[in-house]
């Protein structure tokens, strides 16, 4: 990618080039203020990865209300959700952070140990009645550092008319979903589409396999694991699933069911308001299937947290809890439920949240049982989960046997 | 005249001192900081406490000796010398083609420079979708000419995918080599070809004694510039294959976005990002040395 260079300028370009990482990692860059030190808290900062137009605005709108009943203004900041976690080192070093702050929940253990987070105990946050996965992947050290309004996990989408006939009913075994993904796939349309890309996005997909099955991301090389990998091999072996899949986003698995070139996929809740959108597609959603019969379902628990960072003063970061407190309370929680077809992360509100919308009753039932990616492994997770999708791609090519993938993922995830 | 004599010396380190201090503080400081950081046991936490305990040489250790280090290492050779090999080829055809007046040749030259003027996330972003095996554009183009019975798996095989990476590197290449060898060309006297054409010289021979001698000094810059400029090739690999499939794509550069920017090592990363600031330095040794030499022979 060479950009236009002056012949005088090219002794320079040679470390130009390869220090644009370093520059990066090095941190120099500008954070936003946090405002006024002194005086009576007016104004906070709010920083999230809501980019989406529509998101942004109605995240924006939910933190004015809470802000007004906390007698402040909210400045509501998003940044794209690669870059967040970034400019928050940079932020914790230039000690610009915000008042208030989002974090995809893996991440929480993470800045928490940093130090730059404030446990959110000492300013009575009412942290009861929480789902138990969502308030560990917000815990660190014991103490809670993040609460998250809403929660969400993956299920099996399907397109009921393709189902309907095919003569295949929704499959809750693995067996059951071969065959079903089998007897589903004509020229142009697979039976199944899972995201299996090289990021932790592939993992995120691979884990209720992986979970449901008994295996764990401490040990990876058991033959449970490899269970779970041989059924994605003999999905792509037999032709039900794409070769693609290794190069696909959630968002292409998405776009694939919708264009009716899949017959099933796995995919989130946020994805609802756009099929909903989408004529003539009758979608259903089901639970993962698992191996065997009895067998529990485990998914990964999705869902953004928000924290209270060591900002500047006492003041602000008492007024930010209760700006907190009051984005994770029962109306907000059920409000952004419905707005993004999550999962309300209390019980009880999410018991009477499955009465006013059945179709999301399957969702609700796997966030009971999920579980958070951070839960085990903590800050130790990142090389855990690039191992998995590592592994699940060397199978899925057919450069190594899954067991053999799952054996070198295991010494790279324990290695030096 | 002898005031201003004793004032030029402090003048010349006057006019100096701005680049120099620019190149300090933008360039040197960086470089340093990045070989401390190196040195240190450097995470997600040292930001905020800057807490970064020494321990020596242990990253480059670790990153050297690590399995995925060796393959990287090849994956990045390959990607640059393939990557050159084609940019450097297509531009100079293309820089010989665009020599010659011809109408409308100024538009289509512009034109060529567009994969230039889209951003480099855009362009990778839509040939992933280009060359989706089932449903991307060129495996369509490719059966519909009956050429392939089905789709070339060109992003989901471990050997494919860098082929595929090198090709949009390659297409990616093409303007920048194109433009500086058609300025290098346009500086060759036309006289040289007439008397050439007089001595009844073909076109090949006309290639090989007069443009190839007098553009070497040219191709020498954009064959260096290229090669520094492919090392750290991260976006298009990032958005097309993610370093994937199995790690098939998976450079030097994409090794230490990862370790520093997904795992948060970022003392490994910054080791893995020194060694290949000094494979930039080699290219750059190399390339003032035969500078020098043109310069002198």
């Amino acid at each position: 990618m060479p950009p236009a260079v002056r012949p005088q300028a090219r002794r320079i370009t040679a470390l130009l080039g390869s220090v644009a990482l370093v520059l990066a990692a090095a941190g120099c860059g500008g954070g936003a203020g946090s405002g006024s030190v002194s005086g009576r808290v007016t104004s906070l900062t709010a920083l999230d990865y809501y980019t989406d137009a529509s998101e942004h605005a109605q995240w924006s709108e939910r933190l004015t209300a809470c802000g007004r009943t906390a007698g402040v203004r909210i400045e509501h900041r998003s940044v794209p959700g690669a870059s967040l976690v970034p400019r928050v080192l940079r932020q914790a070093s230039s000690r610009t952070l915000p008042d208030l702050l989002m974090l995809d929940n893996p991440d929480v253990q993470q800045i928490a140990r940093t130090g730059a987070l404030t446990p959110l105990d000492r300013y009575g946050v009412d942290t009861g009645g929480f789902t138990k996965s969502i308030l560990a992947a917000g815990t660190y050290h014991g103490k809670v550092y993040g609460l998250a309004p809403t929660v969400s996990t993956i299920a099996l989408f399907y397109n009921k008319d393709m189902l309907a006939e095919a003569g295949v009913g929704v499959p809750r075994t693995w067996d059951e979903l071969k065959a079903a993904a089998a007897r589903l796939t004509r020229p142009g349309r697979y039976g199944m589409a899972v995201d299996a890309n090289a990021t932790f996005e592939g993992t995120w997909q691979f884990l209720p396999f992986l979970w449901s099955n008994g295996g764990d991301e401490r040990k990876l090389d058991t033959p449970q694991a490899a269970q779970a990998l041989r059924l994605w091999v003999d999905l792509v072996g037999s032709g039900s699933m794409s070769k693609s899949v290794l190069n696909w986003t959630q968002a292409d698995v998405h776009d694939q069911f919708v264009a009716g070139r899949t017959a099933m996929m796995l995919n989130g809740p946020w994805r609802i308001s756009a099929m909903e959108r989408t004529r003539n597609l009758h979608w259903g959603v089901a639970p993962i299937p698992v191996r065997a019969p009895g067998q529990t379902l485990v998914t990964p628990l999705g869902g953004e947290v928000w924290t209270v960072p060591r900002s500047s003063s006492e003041a602000r970061r008492q007024k930010a809890a209760r700006v907190l407190a009051c984005l994770t309370d029962s109306t907000h929680m059920l409000a952004t439920a419905k707005q993004y077809f999550t999962v309300p992360s209390r019980t009880a509100v999410a018991s009477r949240y499955t009465e006013q919308v059945p179709t999301m009753r399957a969702f609700v039932r796997s966030v009971e049982r999920a579980r958070a990616r951070t839960a085990e492994l903590g800050v130790r997770w990142p090389r855990a989960a690039t191992g998995i999708y590592t592994a699940v791609q060397a199978a899925l090519t057919g450069e190594r046997t899954p067991e053999e993938a799952l054996r070198r993922a295991q010494q790279s995830t324990t290695g030096p | 005249m002898r005031n201003e004599g004793r004032w030029e010396p402090v003048a010349r380190w006057l006019f100096v001192t701005p680049a120099v201090g620019y190149l300090l503080l933008f360039f040197g400081l960086p470089v340093a900081e990045n070989v401390v950081m190196s040195l240190r046991d450097y995470t997600a936490t040292t930001f905020y406490t800057g807490d970064a305990p020494f321990v020596g040489p242990r990253n480059y250790f670790e990153t050297l000796s690590s399995d995925q280090f060796p393959q990287a290492l090849l994956t990045t050779v390959v990607f640059i010398v393939g990557s050159l090999a084609g940019q450097f080829t297509l531009g100079l055809a293309l820089a010989l083609f665009f020599a010659r007046a011809f109408p409308l040749g100024g538009v289509l030259r512009s034109l060529l420079l567009l994969p230039w003027l889209l951003p480099m996330v855009v362009s990778a972003t839509t040939w992933r979708w280009m060359l989706d095996t089932d449903t991307g554009v060129v495996n369509h183009a490719l059966r519909a000419l009956h050429l392939v019975p089905s789709g070339v798996p060109w992003l989901t095989d471990t050997s494919g995918a860098l082929t595929s990476v090198i090709l949009v590197n390659i297409w990616v290449g093409i303007p920048f080599n194109t433009v500086i060898l058609h300025g290098g060309l346009r500086d060759i006297p036309t006289q040289l070809y007439e008397a050439a054409e007089l001595d009844g010289a073909g076109p090949l021979t006309t290639f090989r004694h007069i443009t190839w001698p007098l553009l070497r000094p040219v191709a020498g810059v954009v064959l260096l510039l290229g090669a520094i400029y492919t090392v750290r090739v991260l976006d298009i690999i990032l958005v097309m294959t993610g370093g994937g499939p199995a790690d098939a794509t998976q450079t030097l550069a994409t090794r230490a976005y990862d370790l520093s920017f997904q795992q948060f090592e970022f003392g490994r990363g910054a080791a893995l990002g020194n060694v290949l600031v000094l494979v930039s330095l080699v290219f750059a040794v190399v390339h003032l040395r035969a500078g020098r030499r043109a310069l002198h022979g």
